[in-house]
Parts: structure tokens; C-alpha cells; sequence
């Protein structure tokens, strides 16, 4: 309970914050309406946006048997159930939603973290070995090493011998970095001064995968680090974001001394709680200097 | 045994089996990856044709892992019929291709030689072949199993409705279960992945599923894609087992990664035949994929083909009811972009099928794939011309568990609707009594999941 009643604090701290932020700084929303020039003559209406409806208290079934039951099945599972058909084909609308959800996923992998991104949090940039997203994608070997220039802005630019390296990588989904990390961040920093641990230069990895974090724990000798990695889409979110950490980042360390806390979005773990939470999780892995299968929260 | 040739003059020399083996396959990026594949295009003929003049001899007598080595080469080479072998063992893979290929040459015949086949010999001939030859040989091979229902019989099209749920909500799981059979889809079986692999959710996902098709009679099986000694678990604690369910790979190491090894699969399919609640008698479901060897390190720098063939000679040792491949899941790193996901389907599908097993696929992608919705219908319509047995059938082919896309309870439909095949024959008798299809036809009641309540 009195963990739960730390995480509440931290984040009732870290809004406030990020409200009292927003009236100077204004890091604008990610989704920015793009307004296009319609030409003149054509009809003023605008058609609805079919992402905007609930999927799961949408039935499309003409006349079922139990359309009650029905509505009850539907909101046991996110499962496109109820979409009924053309012959054997789906409805329009649902498969234009479908394609939808899909080309959602399919950029979140495709796109970059912004450079305004990086800027705005302050975060010293790296790149992977990989050269582009094409080599990224097929070469997670590279994904996991850090370019040469990398590890020299590395060492000019960053701290060594930090309690906690703090490292975001744009991975397989740059939308759940850019969604998430502004809530995240500022809460995880909170509480970490909270908890009065010491951070390094937090720096983002662009092409980077989970163990790139042993090559900057070779590098930096932090005592612990948290990778903030965005996770492959699915079609009912490209937003989901990972936290993996380790205790004494180093080179050759088995995946299995990592502690892995997933699924962080508006719709799993919100990402303000998550950043509280990792607070503490960081605070215990210090102290019980382990982390993975050693170590249990 | 001649491992050199020309290409344009140019003379390419190869340094064992293995690496013409590796060479001699269509691009595939785990390959690359690898460090193992072809390094031209000309490269990549001049091993085919070096592949082409080996006699299936000298492939039987170097399998890509050894023998002492390694027991899935034990098992593969164990159960070689020899009288078969000695009829065709001087053939050259090259003949081989042109046997199966050959328009007197039958279904029966190639289940005959089908029994003098490694996997290493299975792997070779299809990269010998083009697409459309690994069509053609696949749809002349019917093969046919039984456990509650009859698998692979002519003019069939079966399916797995795969009913997962992010929570493994007992609710969730038959709320789906029901759209599906609406569809005429769950006669291959009604397969669920858990998201708790524990013993007590698998047993309560088992009796979920089993209480409702015992219910409804629904001829068909279920099951849940847990750790096979989980499986056997909730089996001997009396749950409901009709099939037993594993991934497998192509060497003992790779196994060893999924936690399995042959004493654990013969003492799960002893149990199996001997608890289970199956008709049988074939009870076993294996899910297998281009790549997994090299993704546990355990490829013995052989190539993915040839690899994927090997597990296909380790599930013919247990008489499967159902094996598949799910050609797109495992991601880019492996195979690139929808030609390559393409392409590995007909292979794995021909493959299993010239090694006797009743090959189904899961015709899927991931969203870090260059490959979209469009591309895994091409590779079913491919697929279901090449006599595919069973797809996955998942509401609007999108897997809320495992997040990933697959064929849809709709594509289903409209494959048989569009190749004029039909469901399982008990099945189908079902679905007409159900009132859910007539004359191989879905009826106004189809899409209506609410048909299932009393």
C-alpha cells in the first residue's frame, strides 16, 4: 500500500509539473491536426473519422439471434468479432479500419524519433552500427552495438560512473517513444531524486535494440541503466512502450539478467504510474545489486 | 562426389554439402544473416547446379548435423525405409525433381518414395524447384490423418480457429469460438495460445473450449498451445487432451532452446495415445518455422531450408494429425519482405508434404515485415492450389494475443468458395445440421455468433 501511495504522489507531483510547464513551454502534442487546403467548390462536410469508433461496442450483425449476448461477448475480448460480411468478404468499413490499425503500426516502425524529440528532453543522440532502418530491421546483431562515432560523443559528451544510465531507444516502434516518454520521464526522474538515486546524461539510441545498453554500460560503468525501448506494434496499439533494466550493464550479460516491465501505454500501464514505478524498481535492484531472474520486485 | 562446376567460364568450387546446400536457396535475409547464403546471384546457380548432380547417396551420407552429434539426425536417418532407399539412392536430385514433376507419376508413388527420403534429400529437390513446381509436386500428395475428424481428404480445405484472448478470459475465448464456427471454421482443430502457461490454466482453458463443443457435438478437436509438459501435466491430471501441441526445430540444440528433447515428446505421445480422449490415432500438432535454429544459435551453419526440412523428418516420426509452419512470424532478420515470406510458405508446405505429414500453414506476417494483409492472401490462394490441408482462421485476421495477422474466418470462406472446396466431411454435416451451411454454401445464419446460445 505504501508503495502504491508513493507511486500516486510522484505522479500528482509530476503533472502538476508538466501542467505548470506546459503554460511556458508548450512541447506540443504529438498528434498535430493536419489541416489540408480542400479546393474551392468541393462540399464543406467532412466525413467521420472511423478510427474514432469503439471497436468493441460496435455490432454490425444485422439481426442477430441475442443481440444482447452479443454485446456482452463483445466486450469480453478486443477481438474484431461481430463484423459480419459481403458473401464471404468483410464489410467496408471494417476493413478499411483494419488497414487503418495496420498502416498505424507499420509507421510507428517506419519513422524516426524526431530530431525536436531529442532536443526537447536533452537527450545526447547515438546511433547503433546500423546505418539505416532497412539494416536495423534485418541485422539485429548490429542493433545491439554501438557506431565508433558513438562511442566517441559518448565519451565527451556523457557522465561516467552514474548510479543509473538512463537510455531511450527508438527500437521497433518510434510512436511508443514519442507518446510516452514525455509523461514517463519527468515522473522516473522525480522519483528517483525521491528515492535520492543519482542519474547520468540520459541519451537516445537511434536504430537501437535491447543490448545496446551493455555496450554503453561498458563504456560508462553506470551501476544500473534502464532502456526505454519501444516495442514491436500490434494493430490495437503502436503506442506500447518497454523498460528493460540491468544491474552492472555490461558486455556478454545474459538476457535473462534483465528485469523486463512491458505493455507501458494509455491503455496498459499508464506511463506517468509506469515512470513512478520504475523509480522504485531501479531503487531495489541498487540495493539488492541484481537485476532479471536474480532479483524479484 | 563432384562439388565444382562453371558458370560462364567462371569456375565455382564449394567446400562440402553443407555449403552448397546453404548456397544453392532462394535469397532469404536469415540467411545473410547467417553469413552463410550466396554471395552473387551466378554464385547462388552455380550451387544449383552442383546441388542438382549430387546422387541422394552422397546427401544421406552427409546430413547437415552429425549423426553422433545430434538426435534429430538420428531420428531422420532412423526411419528411412532401406528397400525404398536402395531403389532411388543413385538417383540425382535432379531426376529426383523431374520424377515428382512427371505427369505419369502419382500421389502413390511419391508416398513411396516419400519413405526413402532424409530431410536433407526433401530440403534439396525444393530448391531445385520454382514456385509453381513446389504447386505442382505438393498437390499431386494427399495425406491424410485422423483424430476426431479426418484431416487432408481430396477436395478439402480445413482450418484451426484460433481463438486467443489477451487475458486468456474464458468468456473472451468462446466469444470468438462461436463467430468461427459461424464460419465454418475449427475443423482442423480449436487451438488456443495461452497467455498463462500454468498448469491450472491449462487445464481451465482445456475444459472451457471442451464443455463447449461437447455441448454443441462439434466433430472436431480441441486444444492448448502450451509447453507440451504442461500438456501432459493437465493430462494426467484428467483434463480434457485431445491433441498434444509442440513447437519443434531441426537439431537437438535448437530442441534443447524450446525446452523438449525426443524422451520428452515419446513419453508425451505414449501418454497421449494411451489418456487422451481422442479417437486418434494420430494426436500430435506441431508448429515449426523457417529461422528458429539460427535465432537459438542452433543451425550448425546450415542453411534455413534445410533446417525447416529437418523438423518436418522429426514430426513424421510421431504420426501427426496437424503440422504447420508459421511462415511470417518470425521477422524480417529472417525472411525480408512477402516474396521471401512467399516463397518459404510453398517451400515449407511442398517439403512437409514430400515428407509425409499433413501440412497445414499459418500464411502470416508481423507489422515489422514488409508485407501486408494482400501478401498472405496471395500465398493462400498459392497455398490452397497446392492441396495446403488447414489455415488459421482468427476474427479479422488480426491475433489479439500474440499480435501478429493471419487468414481471417472470411478469407477461409472465401477460399473454398473461390477453389470450390469444401470442410472436413464431418464437419461440414455439422455446420448443415447447424443450419450454417447448405451444399457447400454459407447461409444467412453464418456471422452470427449468437446461433450458439440456448
Amino acid at each position: 500500500m505504501a508503495l502504491e501511495d508513493n507511486i500516486k504522489l510522484i505522479v500528482e507531483q509530476v503533472l502538476n509539473q508538466i501542467n505548470e510547464k506546459n503554460k511556458e513551454l508548450v512541447p506540443a502534442p504529438v498528434q498535430q491536426e493536419k489541416k489540408t487546403a480542400c479546393p474551392a467548390g468541393t462540399d464543406e462536410t467532412i466525413l467521420d473519422d472511423i478510427t474514432q469508433v469503439d471497436l468493441q461496442k460496435y455490432l454490425q450483425v444485422p439481426n442477430p439471434v441475442n443481440g444482447d449476448f452479443y454485446r456482452e461477448m463483445k466486450k469480453a475480448t478486443p477481438a474484431r468479432i461481430g463484423v459480419w460480411r459481403a458473401g464471404t468478404r468483410p464489410l467496408t468499413d471494417t476493413l478499411l479500419r483494419f488497414r487503418a490499425d495496420h498502416a498505424t503500426a507499420q509507421d510507428a516502425v517506419l519513422n524516426d524519433v524526431s530530431e525536436e524529440f531529442i532536443q526537447d528532453f536533452d537527450l545526447v543522440k547515438l546511433q547503433s552500427a546500423c546505418r539505416d532502418k532497412d539494416e536495423f530491421l534485418t541485422r539485429p546483431d548490429l542493433g545491439r552495438k554501438l557506431s565508433p562515432e558513438s562511442v566517441e560523443t559518448l565519451g565527451k559528451m556523457a557522465k561516467a560512473g552514474a548510479e543509473l544510465q538512463i537510455i531511450i531507444a527508438d527500437g521497433l516502434s518510434s510512436t511508443a517513444v514519442e507518446t510516452n516518454v514525455p509523461d514517463l520521464l519527468p515522473a522516473l526522474l522525480q522519483g528517483l531524486s525521491n528515492v535520492g538515486v543519482s542519474v547520468g546524461t540520459p541519451v537516445f539510441v537511434k536504430y537501437g535494440r535491447v543490448a545496446v545498453m551493455d555496450c554503453i554500460g561498458e563504456e560508462l560503468k553506470p551501476q544500473a541503466a534502464i532502456m526505454l525501448i519501444g516495442e514491436r506494434p500490434g494493430l490495437g496499439t503502436a503506442e506500447s512502450l518497454s523498460a528493460y533494466l540491468a544491474y552492472n550493464p555490461r558486455a556478454g550479460m545474459l538476457e535473462s539478467e534483465r528485469t523486463v516491465v512491458s505493455n507501458i501505454h494509455k491503455g496498459g500501464t499508464p506511463p506517468s504510474e509506469a515512470g513512478a514505478h520504475l523509480s522504485s524498481v531501479v531503487k531495489a535492484i541498487l540495493e539488492r545489486k541484481a537485476s532479471g531472474v536474480n532479483f524479484s520486485f | 562426389m563432384i562439388l565444382k562446376t562453371r558458370l560462364f567460364g567462371q569456375t565455382y568450387c564449394f567446400k562440402n554439402v553443407k555449403e552448397v546446400l546453404a548456397k544453392a536457396n532462394e535469397i532469404k535475409s536469415g540467411d545473410m544473416l547467417a553469413g552463410i547464403s550466396a554471395e552473387t546471384a551466378q554464385e547462388r546457380i552455380a550451387a544449383k547446379h552442383v546441388l542438382s548432380q549430387l546422387t541422394l547417396e552422397e546427401l544421406r551420407l552427409n546430413p547437415v548435423v552429425p549423426l553422433e552429434e545430434d538426435e534429430v539426425s538420428r531420428i531422420i536417418d532412423g526411419d528411412i525405409n532401406e528397400a525404398i532407399y536402395q531403389d532411388i539412392k543413385n538417383w540425382s536430385v535432379a531426376e529426383l525433381r523431374e520424377f515428382i514433376l512427371r505427369t505419369e507419376t502419382t500421389g502413390a508413388d511419391l508416398s513411396r518414395i516419400s519413405r526413402g527420403l532424409s530431410s536433407e534429400m526433401v530440403a534439396a529437390v525444393a530448391k531445385l524447384m520454382s514456385n509453381l513446381d513446389l504447386i505442382l509436386g505438393a498437390s499431386k500428395i494427399r495425406i491424410t490423418a485422423h483424430c476426431n475428424t479426418t484431416i487432408g481428404v481430396s477436395g478439402t480445405l480445413a482450418s484451426r480457429l484460433q481463438p486467443n484472448h489477451p487475458t486468456d478470459s474464458t468468456e473472451g475465448i468462446l466469444a470468438s469460438l462461436r463467430e468461427g464456427l459461424t464460419y465454418g471454421i475449427g475443423d482442423a482443430v480449436i487451438g488456443l495460445n495461452p497467455v498463462d502457461d500454468s498448469l491450472d490454466a491449462t487445464v481451465r482453458n482445456l475444459s472451457g473450449m471442451y464443455n463447449f463443443i461437447t455441448e454443441w457435438k462439434v466433430p472436431t478437436q480441441v486444444c492448448v498451445l502450451a509447453h507440451i509438459t504442461t500438456q501432459v501435466k493437465a493430462l494426467r491430471k484428467g483434463a480434457p487432451v485431445h491433441c498434444l501441441f509442440q513447437s519443434i526445430a531441426g537439431s537437438e540444440k535448437s530442441n534443447e532452446a524450446f525446452g523438449i528433447n525426443k524422451e520428452i515428446l515419446d513419453e508425451a505421445y505414449e501418454l497421449g495415445l494411451k489418456e487422451g480422449r481422442a479417437t486418434g490415432p494420430n494426436i500430435m500438432y506441431f508448429e515449426t518455422g523457417q529461422g528458429s535454429e539460427l535465432s537459438s544459435d542452433g543451425h550448425y551453419e546450415a542453411d534455413q531450408v534445410t533446417m525447416e526440412a529437418r523438423c518436418y523428418g522429426l514430426a513424421r516420426h510421431y504420426k501427426p494429425f496437424l503440422v504447420n509452419t508459421v511462415v511470417g512470424f518470425i521477422g524480417p532478420e529472417y525472411l525480408y519482405d512477402s516474396r521471401q515470406v512467399i516463397r518459404a510458405g510453398l517451400e515449407d508446405h511442398f517439403m512437409g508434404k514430400l515428407t509425409g505429414i499433413p501440412m497445414g500453414c499459418d500464411s502470416c506476417y508481423t507489422n515489422h515485415m514488409k508485407a501486408d494483409q494482400n501478401d498472405i492472401e496471395n500465398l493462400a490462394v498459392l497455398l490452397s492450389n497446392a492441396g495446403c490441408t488447414y489455415f488459421m482462421g482468427v476474427p479479422m485476421g488480426d491475433d489479439v494475443m500474440l499480435n501478429y495477422q493471419c487468414t481471417s474466418f472470411h478469407d477461409v470462406a472465401a477460399l473454398r468458395e473461390v477453389l470450390r472446396l469444401r470442410p472436413l466431411p464431418e464437419f461440414e454435416a455439422w455446420l448443415e445440421e447447424q443450419g450454417i451451411m447448405r451444399n457447400g454454401k454459407l447461409t444467412s445464419s453464418a456471422g452470427d455468433a449468437t446461433i450458439f446460445t440456448r
